[in-house]
């Protein structure tokens, strides 16, 4: 069996950093320990992590792969190929592929396609409702048993509550939890950007925070009285933070995420009217991004994922209005996080790694998320002192739509390794 | 920087006295004859031999000024918006014969403006150039018919043509503002 | 100074604004004798893109083009390649190709002139791009402005109407604060946009306290799209609560003016006494608007070359 001797780095622990020795042998970590001797390690392979930070694998339940249908904007190969670059040994692609991937075949399709690329381990998020329609449930128990790890109708809101109401009930029987994308389509009303001052200034259409609150609220009550676990998908209002510590506080099993954009732009980036500041939910004001970072900081929200989302140039070259909607962002995410984030003030390096990796598999019950013996060998390993400049020319994604270019930011990932084996290294 | 008087009042009217005869001789008689002044001077000095002709003739020969300003050559290399009137001579100069008149004569370029000018108005059976004074240095070929006097000047020399309709006296002299 | 392009009055200095107005006027003398035959763009090309129906607009873009000796080329959008999907940035390149110098581009979508500018070497002039802004049609108001009152300064300019889809509004916003006028807004709550005060505009919460002591009345154009989209119930009870009659005016400044961008709907923004009123500038604003366009555009063209058109 392979070896793997991580040497000289400092772990990232839930409680702390410990400077310490990793060794790895198959896909299992099995020794965790401040020095491990050259003897004991025969035959494994050495990294030499002295002055690096060692973390459990990142995890990003939240991220579009395009794979089938759209594989001009990213493909399963290409996205595995970013989420290793970024640090990420799991991610949870959503449905929104053609076809949906609201069925067994689908879901089968993406776990073949992710194990036979061999990069990071692909997890199938499925839909909530069939072809994404927000009207029939779709087949929840067969998508878990070939491999969903939740659903979701990802990019279209469940707009009737009803449906929403079913999908919490039925979805639980098989374990499974809702990821909503909370959005109300009329109060959006074809909305592009954040309804507010820069909107106005730059004659763009706005969509306001209730749009993304009012549905919000409606996941919290629909959780609470059926006393079943939902999960709100990128939330990005100020409103919406409260809203969630409030239900939190009350006991409601409700979890939540945010993206590096909410939490590091503001939409004062939108006048330049580059498309690639173009994301749903739109990047709001200073305000909310200060209201981001304190829901972090007191785990209202619960991880960060990317919410990742490839577009070919053709599709962010055009006018505002007709461009797609996301940012290439899993290539960028731990520096941005880290940079914001831990540099800033905010989080710590434990707390860090918690958002990034242990919450998100506790949510999805997945494997990994922490540096533990007996533990999968799931790690990344990142040079927190190296600073550069984000270049989207050097992302392997296929999408180079990212409003970061050209921003400074600390903490680059070295080393990614999946089930024990090194599937990226700079 | 002295000005050098060339001509006075005196000697300005012999002149345009002269000039008005000269017209007369060269287009045979006061027929078909017609004024038309480069604005603002020229305009002053067609209306000074309309008198004349007047005076000596008893004719009244239609005068008129035209403004070039639309017409000038250095409009687009200058870049600059033309602070120009629209021309309205008030009779038709379709088959006349024109006496085109300015008051110095340089470069030959407000000549040539005229006669654009002119043609967007209409079309003369011939058209003679009358000047004041000319002072050489043509970049144009333009050549007059009547010259109030010749002033061969340096390219520093500066003419001065005063009137009494604007300036209150009629006097012609030359400045050199290298001096 | 001015740059390549004319994208909107937010990125435009007083001063170059004051630039425009000052040519416009050399260019207006010149209209009102009816001399229409300036050589300063001969041998150009201008282009208007319009990607919106407009009457006015283009017209007026199309004779200042033509007055200054330009070659003019229409393209509108039920003609062109558009229909055939053809982006904008490929719309930019073909006409780059074809060596147009100056392009009017009109469109739905706000920043469309900011992305052909970015792609194009003609100049771009905004024409109007969907709610963000007018520049050319503030300008023209400016000038209408100024030939009334002689200045900005302390200039109180009521606007009222739909302040939320008016590219108008802003454009002249933009550029009246910066010339140091006062400007109230006034309108239905469903058609004021969120941040106007902190741009500088003063927000009236009735027709009255906009009006008061006004030097300018400006009404905006409501669309009946709006009232179909539920913005307001219908359009006599918009004339009825936010429309101006000559009675209203009494509470503005007894020198006043009244202007509007066009096209009006009479008895809805203004009722018809006030729009056919002595103090009524709307056909002047029609006349100012090709003087101002010719100064635009005679101001890009030098910028262009350094004067030299015979490149």
């Amino acid at each position: 069996m392979n070896k793997l001797l991580i040497k000289g780095g400092t772990a990232v622990f839930a409680d702390g950093c410990r400077e310490c020795d990793i060794l790895i042998e198959g896909k299992k970590i099995i020794k965790i320990a401040g020095n491990i001797g050259r003897d004991e390690a025969k035959g494994a392979a050495v990294i030499d992590a002295c002055g690096m930070h060692v973390f459990p694998g990142l995890i990003d339940m939240h991220v579009h792969l395009r794979e089938p249908g759209f594989e001009y904007k990213e493909d399963i190969a290409s996205g595995s190929a970013a989420a290793v670059r970024g640090g990420f040994t799991q991610v949870c692609c959503m449905p929104n592929t053609q076809p949906v991937c609201d069925n067994a075949a689908v879901v089968g399709y993406i776990v073949a396609r992710g194990k036979e690329v061999g990069l990071c381990k692909i997890r199938p998020i499925g839909a909530i409702t069939k072809g994404e329609q927000g009207e029939q449930l779709a087949e929840i128990g067969k998508m878990k048993e070939a491999g969903a790890v939740a659903i979701s109708d990802d990019g279209r809101p469940v707009s009737n509550a009803r449906i929403m109401r079913l999908a919490m009930e039925y979805a639980s029987d098989f374990g499974l939890i809702c990821l909503s994308h909370c959005e109300d389509k009329d109060l959006a009303d074809g909305g592009v950007v954040n309804e507010g001052y820069n909107s106005t200034l730059a004659g763009l259409k706005g969509i306001p925070r209730a749009a993304e609150e009012i549905m919000l609220a409606r996941e919290i009550i629909l959780a609470e009285t059926l006393g079943k676990r939902a999960h709100i998908c990128h939330v990005s209002t100020k409103g919406g933070v409260q809203l969630l510590r409030e239900a939190k506080a009350r006991g409601v099993q409700i979890t939540a995420e945010t993206c590096p954009h909410y939490f590091t732009l503001t939409d004062d980036i939108i006048t330049s009217f580059d498309a690639n500041t173009k994301v749903n939910p739109p990047v709001r004001e200073a305000e909310d991004v200060e209201a981001i970072k304190a829901g972090l900081r007191d785990g209202t929200l619960d991880c960060i994922v990317t919410d990742h989302a490839p577009h070919h140039a053709d599709e962010k070259n055009v006018e505002y209005n007709s461009a797609a909607f996301g940012i290439s962002g899993i290539e960028t995410s731990f520096s941005l996080s880290y940079t914001a984030l831990v540099k800033g003030g905010v989080l710590s390096l434990e707390q860090l790694a918690e958002r990034m990796s242990a919450a998100p598999a506790r949510i999805l019950n997945l494997e990994g998320g922490a540096l533990k013996e007996g533990g999968v060998a799931d790690i990344m390993i990142a040079d927190l002192n190296e600073k550069y400049v984000i270049d989207s020319k050097k992302f392997v994604s296929k999408g180079k739509n990212t409003p970061f270019n050209g921003r400074e930011v600390y903490g680059k990932v070295k080393y990614t390794i999946v089930d024990g084996a090194v599937k990226f290294a700079e | 920087m002295s000005e050098h008087i060339l001509m006075d009042g005196a000697a300005i009217a012999r002149t345009l006295a002269r000039l008005s005869h000269e017209i007369v001789e060269k287009n045979k008689g006061c027929e078909n004859l017609c004024l038309v002044g480069i604005k603002r001077r020229g305009e002053i000095v067609a209306a000074r031999l309309q008198a004349l002709l007047r005076k000596f003739y008893d004719v009244e020969v239609p005068c008129a000024g035209i403004d070039i300003g639309l017409y000038r050559d250095d409009l687009v290399s200058g870049y600059f918006v033309p602070d120009a009137k629209v021309n309205r001579l008030g009779f038709s100069i379709d088959g006349k014969n024109v006496v085109l008149c300015d008051d110095v004569l340089h470069t030959g370029r407000s000549v040539r403006a005229a006669i654009e000018a002119l043609f967007d108005l209409g079309r003369p059976a011939n058209v003679r150039l009358l000047v004041l004074c000319d002072r050489g240095g043509r970049e144009m070929p333009v050549s007059p018919d009547f010259v109030g006097k010749n002033i061969p000047a340096a390219r520093s020399e500066f003419i001065d043509v005063r009137l009494q309709e604007i300036e209150g006296e009629d006097a012609l002299g030359i400045t050199d503002r290298q001096s | 100074m001015l740059g390549k392009d004319l994208l909107g009055l937010y990125d435009t200095s007083a001063e170059d604004i004051v630039t425009i107005l000052d040519t416009a006027v050399g260019m207006k003398k010149l209209l009102t004798q009816n001399l229409k035959k300036l050589p300063h763009l001969q041998g150009r090309t201008v282009t208007t893109l319009f990607y919106e129906n407009s009457t006015r607009t283009r017209c007026s873009f199309e004779l200042a083009a033509k007055y200054l000796g330009a070659g003019t080329v229409n393209i509108s959008a039920s003609s062109s390649s558009v229909q055939k999907g053809e982006t904008l940035i490929d719309t930019g390149y073909t006409l780059d190709a074809m060596k147009n110098d100056i392009i009017v581009i009109r469109h739905p979508m706000g920043g469309a002139p900011h992305l052909l500018a970015k792609h194009v070497k003609a100049s771009v002039v905004n024409g109007g791009d969907g709610m963000n802004e007018h520049p050319t049609q503030a300008l023209l108001d400016f000038y209408t402005m100024r030939e009334k009152f002689g200045s900005f300064k302390g200039l109180k300019v009521a606007i009222l109407g739909d302040i939320k889809h008016s590219r108008v509004a802003k454009s002249n916003l933009f550029g009246l604060t910066k010339l140091g006028a006062e400007v109230t807004m006034f309108s239905p709550a469903t058609l004021m946009p969120q941040g106007i005060e902190r741009m500088g505009a003063k927000v009236a919460r009735s027709r009255e306290e906009a009006l008061r002591g006004a030097n300018v009345v400006m009404g905006l154009r409501i669309q009946l799209e709006r009232m179909h989209g539920g913005l307001f119930p219908s359009l006599s009870e918009y004339a009825k609560f936010y429309g101006v009659s000559e009675e209203h005016l009494k509470y503005a400044d007894k020198d006043c003016i009244v202007m509007h961008p066009g096209p009006v709907n009479r008895g809805v923004e203004f009722t018809s006494d006030v729009i056919d009123a002595e103090n009524s500038e709307i056909t002047e604003q029609v006349l100012n608007g090709v003087a101002v366009r010719m100064a635009l555009l005679f101001l890009l063209c030098k910028n262009r070359q350094g004067g030299n058109a015979n490149e």
